[in-house]
């Protein structure tokens, strides 16, 4: 499959959890009774979480040039089968810092936190670290070659996640309603924990 | 454990949670005033088709002696679908229930057989004192960072009380709740607004003014609580603080609206220096700060200084003492209870500055000792006190007894514990169920109730 399409897979399939932003923005539509209350909070829902993807990204690019690919493809495996154990055990254990007061800046910052916490940019590492080697001629990691596919990357997978966030909220907001959530909230936590494994374990095998 | 979907008995917002099957069992606190044998949390039969109706069907004892089992509540609810923190993969299946005396805090696991409750945790009070910093353990409530308990004392039992963090999982003591309490020193309830990130809490006084019971100097010198404190709830700061006045003491039991959209509460005041009376009041947004403005007030009974005990004689009066309130999920009748005249008056609060009564009944009180259709003496002493609705607002829970040490200053020849229920009216008006008469087991006292599935002040919502 295109390393494209996966990143757009998983940009829809973060952005349908209720834990990344489509439901704290029914919520605020909710509240302030505003439609557009609700189409305002995708803009920093997106944009923390895009940040938090960026500086994964970052990362990888940045130990790509230091470290030999196969080096880091290992070393990346672990810490996503790391992460993976930290959030089973720790994952909702932590302070809740925004509330349903928060303006459009403390809402970026949630998103950056909960895509942060969930591991959103280390599901990735599979797909950046390939694109970002078959950008460059000789299959090394360079700084000029990978800097534009690794915003193309960002720039895919973001703007997956924001419209599964749009279409859901927009859905649940105008004609769903809520009491869905009672039945069809399945844990996503235990299916984001097996996923971080698999991409754990894809790098490393 | 974590669940695949999440718990039933959460709703995402009250008119959901109105809607929610109606309860068969109802959990009872019950303590021994004697300190002597071991308090119990009692399992009451509440399903009218059962053949053990309004009967106790099971129980289940503490480990120790004097605990005193006060404002219990669940491990976790509805506020677990809230989008800012959303954890509902959890079981609303463990009851956390604290000690005031003990300070001792007990996990009570109500799942394998709800009637057959079973303790799975004891936190002792030197670990809560050690962690936390607080004793006096008084109102728990499950919230977005976990179970809050809060206390009346300090670590050494003197001021400040405050709240602390309970893990939901594990049930580890996580620590003190406030980063900046400002000049807040004294606690008894706590609420919030989760709508308007804000926490509310309220006063009475520190152990040594209630623990061996009133003391009236400190009464009538206006030192017990007469303030509410408001907070940032995420930042966990004081913002606020608001007194009432000289002139009313003790403000108990905090009830802020359901509806996450509607910044406004209500609040009980026991008593007033001035003229006995007690008083609701009902806080609400003004601008950038809270106010608060006193919409009811109920005034005292003339009374015989004969039929008074010693603490009331000077005063030939009984005082309505409202010692707890509830609000319907709907938000729209309050319930508040007198244990000193034996009133349960209904209000409509649709308008929470406008309150119209809408129902009352009686049942013991100070003087008037009325009794219950399903009663056998005739003359029943305590008063309204602890008082649950049920979630669909037709049903109303009520008990007797307000604390072991206060009790016999008001009804001195000590409680006979009693469990009753009201029917509501459909817009309004409430009536006794004669079928329901609990008459307490001697050797116990029934205080706080909590309904099956949860109940009008067990959970908090995120959605309107």
């Amino acid at each position: 499959m295109s390393p494209w399409l996966v990143l757009a897979g998983l940009g829809a399939f973060h952005g349908i959890n209720p834990a990344m932003g489509w439901l704290f923005a029914v919520a605020l539509g909710l509240h302030r009774d505003s439609r557009s209350a609700l189409w305002l909070s995708l803009i920093p829902i997106a944009a923390g979480h895009a940040v938090s993807i960026a500086l994964v990204a970052a990362a990888i690019v940045f130990l790509g040039l230091v470290v030999e690919p196969q080096l880091l493809e290992r070393v990346a495996g672990i810490f996503l089968i790391a992460w993976a154990a930290y959030y089973a055990v720790y994952g909702h254990r932590h302070r809740v810092r925004i509330g349903m007061t928060t303006g459009l800046a403390g809402l970026g910052l949630w998103s950056f936190l909960m895509a942060t916490g969930h591991g959103a940019g280390l599901m990735l590492v599979p797909v950046i670290i390939p694109l970002c080697l078959s950008a460059s001629p000789a299959g090394e990691l360079t700084a000029s070659g990978s800097l534009p596919v690794a915003l193309a990357a960002i720039g895919v997978h973001t703007g997956a996640l924001l419209a599964t966030t749009a279409l859901v909220a927009g859905v649940v907001y105008e004609w769903a309603g809520l009491a869905f959530l009672r039945q069809g909230w399945i844990n996503m936590d235990m299916i984001w924990v097996a996923a971080l494994l698999a991409t754990g374990l894809i790098l490393i095998l | 454990m974590a669940t695949w979907k999440p718990d039933p008995s959460f709703y995402p917002s009250p008119r959901m949670a109105a809607k929610a099957p109606i309860e068969k069992l109802a959990y009872v606190a019950a303590f021994d005033p004697d300190r002597k044998k071991p308090d119990a949390i009692a399992v009451v039969d509440v399903d009218p088709k059962s053949a053990t109706y309004a009967e106790i069907v099971g129980q289940v004892e503490m480990p120790n002696t004097g605990d005193e089992l006060h404002h219990f509540g669940w491990n976790a609810c509805s506020s677990c679908l809230c989008p800012n923190a959303p954890h509902p993969h959890v079981e609303r299946r463990y009851l956390v229930v604290p000690g005031l005396r003990s300070s001792r805090l007990h996990i009570i696991d109500t799942k394998p057989d709800p009637k057959n409750p079973k303790i799975v945790k004891v936190i002792e009070p030197e670990e809560i004192a050690e962690k936390a910093g607080y004793s006096r353990l008084h109102t728990i409530h499950c919230g977005p960072e976990g179970i809050y308990v809060n206390a009346l004392g300090n670590g050494e039992g003197k001021a400040p009380g405050g709240i602390f963090l309970l893990d939901h999982d594990n049930f580890e003591v996580l620590g003190q709740w406030e980063m900046d309490r400002g000049p807040q020193k004294l606690a008894y309830d706590f609420w919030w607004h989760l709508g308007h990130d804000t926490m509310v809490t309220s006063e009475w006084g520190t152990p040594d003014t209630f623990e061996n019971g009133l003391v009236p100097e400190v009464l009538l010198g206006s030192k017990y609580g007469r303030r509410i404190h408001f907070w940032d709830l995420h930042k966990r700061k004081h913002l606020q603080e608001i007194d009432l006045g000289e002139e009313h003491q003790l403000v108990f039991e905090l009830r802020p609206a359901h509806d996450p959209t509607k910044a406004y509460g209500f609040v009980g005041c026991v008593i007033s220096l001035k003229d006995l009376s007690a008083s609701i009041w009902t806080w609400y947004r003004d601008g950038s700060k809270w106010a608060i403005k006193k919409v009811i007030e109920i005034p005292a009974e003339p009374a015989d200084p004969d039929r008074l005990p010693p603490i009331l004689k000077g005063f030939k009066a009984v005082p309505p003492l409202v010692t707890d309130i509830d609000l319907s999920m709907d938000d729209r009748f309050l319930y508040v209870s007198c244990w000193g005249t034996g009133d349960m008056i209904q209000y409509d609060v649709t308008d929470p500055f406008k309150p119209k009564e809408t129902g009352r009944v009686r049942i013991g009180g100070i003087v008037s000792r009325a009794t219950h259709p399903g009663a056998r003496n005739g003359a029943l002493n305590g008063g309204p006190q602890m008082v649950e609705v049920s979630r669909d607002g037709k049903r109303v829970y009520f008990t007797n007894s307000l604390y072991g040490a206060i009790d016999p200053q008001f009804y001195p020849e000590g409680i006979d514990g009693w469990m009753v229920k009201l029917d509501v009216g459909d817009n309004g008006g409430i009536d006794f169920d004669e079928r329901f008469f609990v008459d307490w087991p001697k050797g116990h006292r029934p205080h706080q109730v909590r309904l099956e599935g949860g109940d009008c002040s067990s959970d908090s919502y995120c959605y309107p």
